[in-house]
C-alpha cells in the first residue's frame, strides 16, 4: 500500500474485520501518546522518593592514564555529602559488560577513555554532589592515548583482553574468480550518537532483604539486572528492576550506565538515590555508533553481473567491548548489500582504542557497510555504463538466493520489489523559490541561482533478531477477567510502540477492547530480551500472542463446559463468543459476560527458530530473518558553500505485515531523520580521544527545517515463521537513507564523496588538497 | 543566592553597585547554559527582565536607539525590520522561537562571542553603545568595545543600556553559514551595509576571528569601483571584494569547522551579499 501523509485522526476507534476496535492492522492509538504530548508522561528523570539523595559520577578527563591515587576525603568533608564510592567499594565483580565483563564499574588503576567513571557520590542536593565531585583529588599519570584503530591492531595491549574484539573472515565461493570490470573504494563513517532526548536516569531504593529496587530507563531489564547483581555480589532476585519512562534509546541504553553506581550508593547510604545525567554526561555515558574505515573491491561482468567482492572493515570499538563482537558480524555478513555475490572474501575487525566505547546503534553494523557498498554500486554502474537502479535490480537478492555466509534465504526478501516501488513514488516539485526551502535556509546563504538539484538511490538490508546461535526468548503473561485483559511482559517500551502492539494483539485474539499493559519489571516476569535488533514485535509480540491464545482457549473451554458443548464448537468473533458454523448449539455471548468473576491466566515463552554459529570461513545459517528497504533521495545543494538541503526521501520498505501502519510510518520517518543526520551533520568530534562537542549546541541533529518530505510504500509480504507475518521495521529506514542522500549530493556536485557526515568543506573545497 | 529584580534602570545600577559580583541576567540564553554546565556559579543575580526602559526603541532623527533588553523576536517586528533589515535577518538565524523570545541584544553584546549573530551587523552599522553605572554614563563605539573572545570593555558595575545605529540605511544584509538549516551557531557570517548616498560599503564578519571583524581594506577598495548613480559595480568587483574580505579574516580550525572553509565561506558570502545589496541600490535608483 502507498501511504500519503496520514490524514484524519490516527487511532480513531474503528472496526476491525473481527469487530473489535484497535486490533491488529489498525493505527491504534498509543496508550502513552496523550500523556507524552501533554507533557504528563513520567520519564525516568522525573522519579522522586521521599528522603532521597542525589548521586553524581566523577569521570576521567583523560583518555589514557594510570591512576596513582584517589583522595575522597575532601569530598566527604563537605556538609551534605553522604558517601563517596570508588572501585575499592564494589563488593562483587569489578567489571561489567553487555556480553563480556571487560569494563570496570570504576576505573581502579588504569583509565582507558575520557569519560570513564572514577567515583560516585551521594549528597543531599545535586549541587552538593557536584561540589563533592570537584573536591575529589585524583592523581593521574598521563599516557599517550591510542586513537587510531590501525595502530591499536599492532600496538601494545590496552587491556588484558587485548585490542581485537573480533576478527571475522568470510570466505565464500571461488577465491580466484574475477570479472573484467573492477571498482574499488575506501569509505569512512564518523562516530554518530543516538542522541536520545531523555538522558540516563534512575532511582535506586534499598530493600529490607538487603537487596535493591531500581527504576531505570533501559532497553533490557534482565541483562541489566544480572550485571548489577554480579557487581553488587547479590543474587539476581535481590536486584529488582522496573522500567522507568524511557525517552528514546536507539541502542544507547543496551549497556549498563549508571545502574551499578546508583545501587551501590543506595545500599551504602540506606537511602533512595536518584541520578540524572546532564546532556554532556549522557554523551560521555553511553556507547556510540562505531566509526568505520571500509575498503571494498567489486569485480563484475560487462553486463553488471557481480562476480567477486572483497572487503576489509575496520570498526573502532573504543575502550571496551560492549557489543562490538556482534557489530563486526553484522557489518561483515551484510557487507555486500542485498545483492547476489557468488565469490567473496571479507575481513571484519573490531578494535579496542582509547576512544569512547562504541556499541549498538540502530542499524548495528549494516549502516556503515551500506554507505560503502552503495557507493560501490554507483561506481560499478558507471563503469559498466548501466543505470544505477538497473544494476541493483540486475543483482538483487531474492528468496532462494544465498548470503555471503552461505545461508539460503528461505523467507521473504523482496529486494527488487522495494527498488521498483521506491522508483514508482512521485518526485517532488521543482525547487520552490522560497528562502527557507533552500540550502542554508534561515542563514540566507543561498540565492536561487546557486542551487543544484541531485537524485541518488540506495538499497540496504540487515538481519532481524539476534544471531549466531543465541538462544533468544521472550516471556509474556495474560490475565482475562470480565472482559478486561491485562498483559505483562518485560519488553522495554522505549518509544517504539510495543505497549500499543501488545494491546492490539490482545484485542484481536481475545475479542476485548479494554487491555491494560502492566509495568515491565524483573520480579514477576522472565526476560523479554532486548528492545533492539528489530526484535520485539516478533519475539515479545509472539509471546503476547501465545499467552493470549492460551487464555482464549481456557475461556472457550470454560464456556463450553458450562454449556455442555465442545470447545472446538466455539470461537471468538468480534467481541463475542459464538458457535462455529454447523455446531449443534447456537451461542452468542459477549466475551465480558461469558464467565463473570472467573480469571483466566497464562504465561508463555516464545522462541524463534534455531540459528547456528559461523564457522572458520564465516559460513553458517546464523540469521533468523532479513528485511530490506530502498531509498531515493532528492537534494538541493549549494556547491560553492557545500550546504545541503534534503528535499525528499522516497522509500519502500519490506515490513512483512504492517500491524500498526501509523507506528510503521513513525519508525520510517524517524529512521530517515537519523539517516539525514548521519549524511549531513551528526558526528561526535574527537581530539586525542576526547569528545569536543558533547552538547546539542554542537552535536547537531536535524531540525524540522532539515527534515525532508518522506513518501512511503509499505511492501507487505508476510514472513513465514513470524508472528502475524510481521517483520521488525525500526532499523531498515536508517540503513540506506544515508547513502541515498550522499549519492544525490554526488550527483548534484560531481564530487566523489567517500565520508559521512558530509562536511561543507568536503564539497566546497573538494578540489583543494587536504 | 541574592536575586534582585529591579524595575528601573537606576534600581538595576544600584543593585549592581551593591553586588558588583552579581551575574547579570537578561534572556539567560547564554548565562543559564553556563550555570547548568557548572561553568558559572553565581551567588547573586541582577535580573533585568522587568526593567521596561531597556525594552524600548526610539528614532531620533536618522539615529535608531535599540534598548539592550530588546529580544531577537522584537527585532523581527516589521517596523524595526524595515529600518535595520540585516539585524532582523541576523535575529532570525538565532535559535528557535523560544530562544528568540528570550535572548536580547544586550546579552549578545555582553557575551561578545565571536559567533554572536547581531554583532557583525551592529559592527557594520558602526553602532555606538550607551553604557551606564552608578558612576555615570558613557558612550563607546562597538568597534572598540569588543576586545577579544568573550571580552569587552564593560566595567564592573556597568550595564549596556542601548545600541545606537543609523535608521536610514536600507541596503544591508546578513548571511550566515551553519552546518544545519536552523538553530545553529555560525561557522562564518558576513554583514554588508551599503550607504549609496555617500558611496560607502561597510562589511563585517563573524566567527572568523577573536571578535567580529570589519574588512577596512576591502571596503575602501570597493567604494571606488561602484557607479553610485546606478548602484552597478565594475565587472568582477564583487568577486574581488569577496577575496579581499576573506584576506582580512583571521579564522581558526576548531570542532565546528576549518580555517580554510571559513575563509572560503566569508569570500562567497561577502560576494553574494555585495551583489544583492547593490542590486537593491540599483532597484532603488531606478525607481
Amino acid at each position: 500500500m502507498t501511504m500519503a501523509p496520514p490524514t484524519g485522526t490516527p487511532g480513531t476507534p474503528g472496526t476491525t474485520a473481527r469487530g473489535v476496535a484497535g486490533g491488529l492492522g489498525e493505527s491504534a492509538r498509543r496508550p502513552d501518546g496523550g500523556p507524552k504530548v501533554r507533557g504528563e508522561f513520567a520519564f525516568a528523570g522525573d522519579l522522586w522518593a521521599d528522603g532521597m539523595l542525589w548521586g553524581a559520577t566523577l569521570r576521567s578527563p583523560h583518555a589514557a592514564a594510570r591512576i596513582r591515587s584517589i583522595d575522597v576525603g575532601p569530598a566527604l568533608a563537605i556538609a551534605g555529602v553522604a558517601t563517596v564510592v570508588t572501585a575499592a567499594d564494589v563488593p562483587g565483580s569489578a567489571n561489567y559488560g553487555l556480553e563480556e565483563r571487560d569494563q570496570p564499574v570504576f576505573a581502579a588503576d588504569v583509565v582507558r577513555y575520557a569519560g570513564e567513571p572514577i567515583a560516585a557520590v551521594a549528597a543531599d542536593h545535586p549541587e552538593t554532589a557536584r561540589r563533592a565531585l570537584a573536591a575529589i583529588v585524583v592523581d593521574y599519570e598521563l599516557l599517550p592515548p591510542v586513537t587510531d584503530p590501525e595502530l591499536a591492531l599492532t600496538g601494545e595491549p590496552l587491556h588484558p583482553d587485548g585490542n581485537v574484539f573480533r576478527h571475522l573472515t568470510i570466505r565464500h565461493g571461488d577465491p580466484t574468480a574475477r570479472g573484467p570490470v573492477v571498482v574499488e573504494g575506501t569509505y569512512e563513517i564518523g562516530m554518530q550518537d543516538q542522541a536520545f532526548m531523555g538522558p540516563e536516569a534512575g532511582l535506586a531504593v534499598p530493600a529490607e532483604d538487603g537487596g535493591v529496587d531500581l527504576v531505570v530507563s533501559t532497553q533490557w531489564l534482565h541483562n541489566d539486572r544480572d550485571q548489577v547483581a554480579e557487581c553488587l555480589g547479590l543474587r539476581p532476585d535481590q536486584v529488582r528492576l522496573t522500567l522507568g519512562g524511557v525517552g528514546g534509546a536507539f541502542g544507547a541504553r543496551e549497556d549498563v550506565s549508571l545502574h551499578v553506581h546508583i545501587c551501590l550508593l543506595a545500599l551504602r547510604t540506606g537511602r533512595p538515590v536518584k541520578v540524572v545525567y546532564s546532556r554532556e554526561e549522557s554523551f560521555l555515558g553511553h556507547v556510540h555508533r562505531h566509526p568505520a574505515r571500509i575498503w571494498m573491491r567489486h569485480t563484475a561482468e560487462p553486463d553488471g553481473t557481480i562476480v567477486s567482492f572483497e572487503a576489509r572493515i575496520v570498526l573502532d570499538g573504543g575502550a571496551y567491548r560492549s557489543s562490538s563482537y556482534h557489530v563486526v558480524a553484522n557489518a561483515s555478513c551484510f557487507a555486500a548489500g542485498p545483492y547476489r555475490v557468488p565469490n567473496a572474501h571479507v575481513e571484519g575487525l573490531g578494535v579496542r582504542t582509547n576512544n569512547p566505547p562504541c556499541g549498538a546503534m540502530r542499524g548495528f553494523g549494516a549502516v556503515q557497510v551500506c554507505f560503502a557498498h552503495e557507493g560501490q554500486m554507483d561506481k560499478l554502474a558507471a563503469a559498466c555504463g548501466i543505470d544505477p537502479v538497473e544494476l541493483r535490480l540486475h543483482n538483487a537478492l531474492d528468496h532462494g538466493d544465498h548470503l555471503l555466509t552461505g545461508q539460503r534465504i528461505d523467507g521473504t526478501l523482496p529486494v527488487a520489489r522495494v527498488i521498483r516501488e521506491t522508483m514508482a513514488l512521485p518526485l517532488p516539485e521543482p525547487a520552490a523559490d522560497e528562502l527557507l526551502s533552500r540550502p542554508g535556509a534561515a542563514g540566507r546563504t543561498t540565492d536561487a541561482p546557486h542551487v543544484r538539484r541531485g537524485i541518488g538511490f540506495a538499497v540496504g538490508f540487515k538481519n532481524l533478531m539476534y544471531a549466531e546461535g543465541y538462544m533468544d526468548g521472550s516471556e509474556a503473561a495474560c490475565v482475562l477477567v470480565d472482559g478486561l485483559a491485562t498483559v505483562q511482559c518485560a519488553a522495554a517500551e522505549v518509544g517504539q510502540g510495543f505497549v500499543t502492539l501488545a494491546q492490539q494483539i490482545a484485542r484481536t485474539v481475545l475479542g476485548v477492547e479494554r487491555v491494560l499493559v502492566a509495568p515491565a519489571e524483573t520480579a514477576s516476569m522472565g526476560s523479554a530480551g532486548s528492545t533492539s535488533a528489530s526484535r520485539q514485535t516478533w519475539m515479545s509480540g509472539g509471546a503476547v500472542e501465545q499467552a493470549c491464545l492460551a487464555v482464549r482457549d481456557q475461556l472457550l473451554a470454560h464456556v463450553a463446559s458450562t454449556l455442555g458443548c465442545a470447545a472446538a464448537d466455539l470461537e471468538i468473533v468480534g467481541g463475542a463468543i459464538r458457535s462455529v458454523p454447523g455446531a449443534a448449539l447456537d451461542v452468542d455471548i459477549a466475551v465480558e459476560d461469558a464467565a463473570p468473576g472467573v480469571p483466566f491466566e497464562a504465561r508463555r515463552v516464545f522462541h524463534h527458530r534455531v540459528t547456528l554459529p559461523l564457522d572458520a570461513d564465516g559460513q553458517g545459517d546464523a540469521h533468523v530473518s532479513m528485511a530490506c528497504a530502498a531509498h531515493r533521495a532528492v537534494v538541493d545543494v549549494d556547491p560553492e558553500l557545500g550546504l545541503v538541503r534534503v528535499v525528499q526521501l522516497a522509500t519502500a520498505q519490506d515490513v512483512g505485515r504492517a500491524l500498526n501502519p501509523l507506528s510503521v510510518l513513525g519508525q520510517i520517518e524517524g529512521g530517515c531523520a537519523q539517516g539525514v543526520g548521519l549524511a549531513t551533520m551528526e558526528e561526535l568530534v574527537l581530539e586525542a580521544g576526547k569528545v569536543r562537542n558533547a552538547s546539542f549546541t554542537d552535536y547537531l541533529i536535524p531540525t524540522a527545517l532539515d527534515m525532508p518530505e518522506v513518501v512511503t510504500t509499505l511492501v507487505e509480504e508476510p514472513e513465514p515463521g513470524a508472528p502475524f507475518g510481521a517483520k521488525g521495521v525500526g532499523e531498515p529506514p536508517v540503513i540506506s537513507s544515508t547513502p541515498a542522500i550522499v549519492a544525490a549530493v554526488r550527483a548534484a556536485t560531481g564530487v566523489d564523496l567517500t565520508r559521512v557526515p558530509i562536511r561543507p568543506q568536503d564539497v566546497a573545497l573538494a578540489d583543494r588538497p587536504r | 543566592m541574592d536575586v534582585s529584580v529591579p524595575r528601573t534602570l537606576d534600581e538595576a545600577l544600584a543593585a549592581l553597585a551593591d553586588r558588583p559580583d552579581a551575574m547579570v541576567l537578561a534572556g539567560g540564553t547564554d548565562v543559564m547554559v553556563g550555570v547548568n554546565a557548572g561553568r558559572q556559579t553565581p551567588t547573586a543575580v541582577v535580573a533585568l527582565r522587568a526593567v521596561e526602559e531597556l525594552r524600548t526603541w526610539s528614532v531620533d532623527g536618522d539615529r535608531l536607539r535599540l534598548g539592550a533588553g530588546l529580544t531577537y523576536a522584537d527585532l523581527l517586528a516589521p517596523d524595526l525590520a524595515a529600518m535595520v533589515p540585516a539585524l532582523a535577518q541576523a535575529a532570525r538565524t538565532v535559535g528557535s522561537p523560544p530562544i528568540r523570545n528570550a535572548g536580547t541584544v544586550g546579552g549578545n553584546l555582553a557575551t561578545a562571542s565571536p559567533a554572536g549573530d547581531t554583532l557583525p551587523v551592529l559592527l557594520a552599522l558602526d553602532a555606538e553603545l550607551d553604557l551606564a553605572s552608578v558612576e555615570g554614563r558613557r558612550t563607546v563605539a562597538l568597534r572598540s568595545f569588543l576586545t577579544g573572545p568573550k571580552r569587552t570593555q564593560l566595567r564592573t558595575g556597568e550595564l549596556i543600556v542601548a545600541a545606537r545605529v543609523p535608521a536610514t540605511r536600507p541596503h544591508q544584509e546578513y548571511r550566515k553559514v551553519g552546518v544545519r538549516n536552523a538553530m545553529v551557531i555560525a561557522v562564518a557570517s558576513v554583514a554588508v551595509v551599503v550607504d549609496a548616498d555617500v558611496g560607502v560599503v561597510a562589511c563585517a564578519m563573524g566567527s572568523v576571528g577573536p571578535t567580529p571583524l570589519r574588512a577596512p581594506r576591502a571596503e575602501e577598495w570597493v567604494a571606488g569601483r561602484i557607479d553610485w548613480g546606478t548602484g552597478v559595480p565594475d565587472a568582477g568587483v564583487a568577486a574581488e571584494f569577496g577575496r579581499l574580505v576573506a584576506e582580512e579574516s583571521r579564522p581558526i580550525d576548531d570542532h565546528r569547522s576549518t580555517a580554510a572553509y571559513r575563509r572560503h565561506a566569508v569570500e562567497v558570502l561577502a560576494r553574494r551579499a555585495l551583489e544583492s545589496t547593490l542590486a537593491g541600490v540599483a532597484r532603488a535608483e531606478a525607481a
